[in-house]
């Protein structure tokens, strides 16, 4: 295969008429797996022996958590992509992820809380883990505004781009310097595979079917957005041309 | 090079430079404090290293927009552009300038301001080791965060958003010199981790913040 | 051949304003842009001078041969007259700035404050820096605004002086210089014509 064709799709016109065809598909696959994992890890699964039924809301902590990660990742390549080959609908893609991946920190937090009042007994404590999210929703937070800040689409794009590589040695940074300030109460990875600690099949299989339906919504939302911004970038576009032209 | 280094420490001694302001900001943020959380001198003690950290970093974070928008506004950055000078060592003078004017005396004024809220006397010594060795990691990565925000009509509080998220790797471990030393635990680590991000910042940041400037100035 | 542009074309904001502009200075030779308020006299001096990168094409010159001077002059207003003109001198590696004070009548302003200029007075010191910086071709977007009809003349002066000395300018201006070495520039003949919208990005520009 031909990996110079992929870039064709990098072309908006192109993005956008392949976009038509695999949006619909996404969106449907998304909501049928989120509707079979949720429903399938909330009614189908026995109750934890130590937890009870607060330990459901794992089906929507985790994958939420793993998507807010990915989010962020998925802007970084873009980003990269858009500072060495310049295709605007990469930069645009990034700028579509933001909000979603910044909802999916937001997300993952507040569920986080909600299971942690009745577990640990607080709604928050400034744990590693909780803090890095806390960060990252900061950084978010900067992206965004940064990206709203400026007029020139271009600009805003070049500037963006440097600071999500910028801000990922920062955010990698800060996590290490978050592990070394306090030791926490946060449970490790729960998808571990070391033995003692691992997660029995029952509750597994669904998790992963609810983590494959967030891929999907994230996918099928970043499509969304993506599209939005390039028809919002060609408005502007034309309506410069116009005022030009005039 | 020292010239323009010269010519930036000249205008922030000149009237209306603004020399002198984060100082004042960092007297009066630590005066604050005792009044916000009671005259009890071993709370203060215990919250002293943090507070005198917190208390510098916010006063960097003051002066940082005045590091770029005014050579911006007169139009000196297009010209100091087109000059000789390489953009990366521009804003390395440029974060130089800003920590020996803004950072340098924090360093100096810490010890004092650590008097007024009772910090143990072995803290002295490693607060003032922490602040030397972290406050230019914080001129370099304001000087990136007004890269970016230095085209904007009311780029400071944005600045702000983007640049404190980058600060929070140093004050950790800023902080914890300081209070492990004030605490009269080994200090050694957070201190070794400590240089180590100012040394990476130094080298690495003015690149991007090149980068940032002359996307902004095109 | 001091400076040469080979099919030059550049963008304002993102959008293609002149396109294939060509064109050579030689040594004593000055070229003044004309061209309609918006056509991009600005934008093409900003890309010879390398702020921006041009869409297309390209400027030859010799390493280190230009100097630009916008609509700013980037005089710091708490610096004296020659406080401000001894730190360009220093930045571009020349010493002497007394010839420039003399040649724009600076001379009796010199332990001033740059804050304490009229706007005329100003412009005449971001004009001196031209010549501490020993650059040869300079490149200057309209360089007599708020300039009175005698600095005009002291300028021209200068120019005339430089370009006798082997050097060239570029010169985006709307008045009368009276520098009968110079030629006119037209730009209008280069104003861009939209991309067409199926190009491979055309659709955002």
């Amino acid at each position: 295969m031909n990996l110079n064709a992929l870039w064709t799709y990098a072309n908006p016109k192109k993005f956008i008429e392949t976009t038509d065809r695999v949006l619909p598909v996404c969106a449907w696959l998304a909501a049928l797996t989120l509707a079979v994992g949720l429903v399938w890890g909330f009614f189908f699964t026995p109750d934890d022996f130590r937890q009870g039924a607060t330990v459901k809301i794992i089906y929507l902590h985790v994958p939420a958590a793993l998507m807010a990660i990915n989010a962020w990742l998925m802007m970084l390549v873009t980003s990269l992509i858009w500072i060495v080959r310049r295709h605007h609908v990469s930069a645009l893609a990034a700028r579509a992820a933001a909000p979603v991946g910044m909802v999916m920190t937001l997300i993952a937090l507040v569920t986080g809380a909600i299971w942690g009042q009745p577990m640990w007994g607080t709604w928050w404590a400034w744990d590693p883990r909780l803090t890095s999210f806390l960060i990252l929703f900061l950084f978010y937070l900067g992206y965004i505004a940064l990206w709203e800040a400026i007029e020139n689409d271009d600009t805003a794009a070049d500037l963006t781009a440097i600071l999500c590589l910028v801000g990922s040695v920062f955010a990698l940074l800060s996590r290490y310097a978050v592990n070394f300030w306090s030791q926490g109460l946060h449970q490790g990875a729960s998808l571990s595979v070391r033995p003692g600690e691992r997660m029995d099949m029952v509750f597994k299989l669904p998790l992963y079917v609810s983590m494959a339906g967030f891929v999907l919504l994230f996918v099928a939302l970043v499509l969304v957005r993506t599209r939005t911004e390039i028809r919002a970038r060609r408005m502007r576009a034309l309506v410069a041309r116009e005022r030009m032209r005039a | 090079m020292i010239a323009l280094l010269a010519r930036d420490l000249r205008l922030a001694m000149r009237a209306g430079g603004g020399f002198g302001l984060g100082l004042a900001f960092f007297l009066i943020v630590v005066v604050l404090v005792p009044f916000g959380v009671g005259p009890q001198g071993a709370l203060l003690a215990r919250i002293a290293p943090g507070i005198l950290w917190l208390g510098a970093l916010l006063a960097c974070l003051l002066s940082l927009d005045r590091i770029l928008a005014l050579d911006w506004e007169d139009g000196s950055l297009d010209l100091l552009a087109t000059s000789p000078l390489p953009m990366e060592g521009i804003v390395s003078v440029k974060a130089l300038a800003h920590w020996l004017t803004t950072g340098l005396p924090l360093v100096l004024a810490a010890p004092v301001l650590g008097i007024l809220l009772n910090l143990p006397a072995p803290g002295f010594g490693w607060l003032v080791a922490s602040l030397a060795l972290g406050t230019p990691a914080l001129s370099v990565i304001g000087t990136f965060g007004a890269a970016l925000t230095v085209g904007l009509k009311r780029g400071g509080l944005l600045l702000s958003l983007l640049v404190l998220p980058l600060y929070m790797p140093t004050l950790i471990f800023g902080a914890e010199v300081a209070r492990r030393g004030a605490e009269g635990l080994a200090p050694g680590t957070p201190l070794a981790l400590l240089a180590g991000i100012t040394c990476g910042t130094i080298a690495l940041l003015p690149f991007a913040s090149a980068a940032v400037l002359r996307v902004n100035l095109r | 051949m001091v400076l040469s542009v080979c099919d030059l074309s550049v963008a304002r904001g993102g959008i293609p304003v002149l396109e294939r502009v060509g064109l050579t200075l030689l040594p004593g030779e000055a070229l003044v842009l004309r061209g309609p308020n918006g056509i991009g006299k600005t934008t093409m001096l900003r890309t010879v001078a390398g702020l921006q990168p041009p869409l297309a094409g390209r400027v030859e010159a010799a390493p280190e041969s230009l100097v630009y001077a916008g609509h700013a002059d980037g005089i710091k207003a708490t610096l004296t007259v020659e406080e401000n003109l001894r730190f360009w001198a220093q930045v571009f590696g020349t010493n002497d700035i007394s010839l420039a004070l003399a040649a724009f009548g600076l001379d009796p302003l010199a332990a001033r404050p740059a804050g304490a200029l009229s706007a005329g007075q100003k412009r005449r010191l971001g004009l001196a820096r031209l010549l501490v910086t020993g650059r040869a071709i300079w490149l200057l977007d309209e360089p007599t605004v708020s300039l009175d009809a005698d600095a005009v003349a002291m300028f021209a002066g200068v120019v005339r002086a430089h370009l006798a000395g082997g050097g060239a300018a570029l010169i985006a201006t709307h008045i009368d210089l009276r520098i009968p070495e110079a030629r006119i520039f037209d730009l209008a003949p280069y104003r861009a014509a939209p991309l067409a919208a199926d190009d491979f990005d055309g659709a955002f520009l």
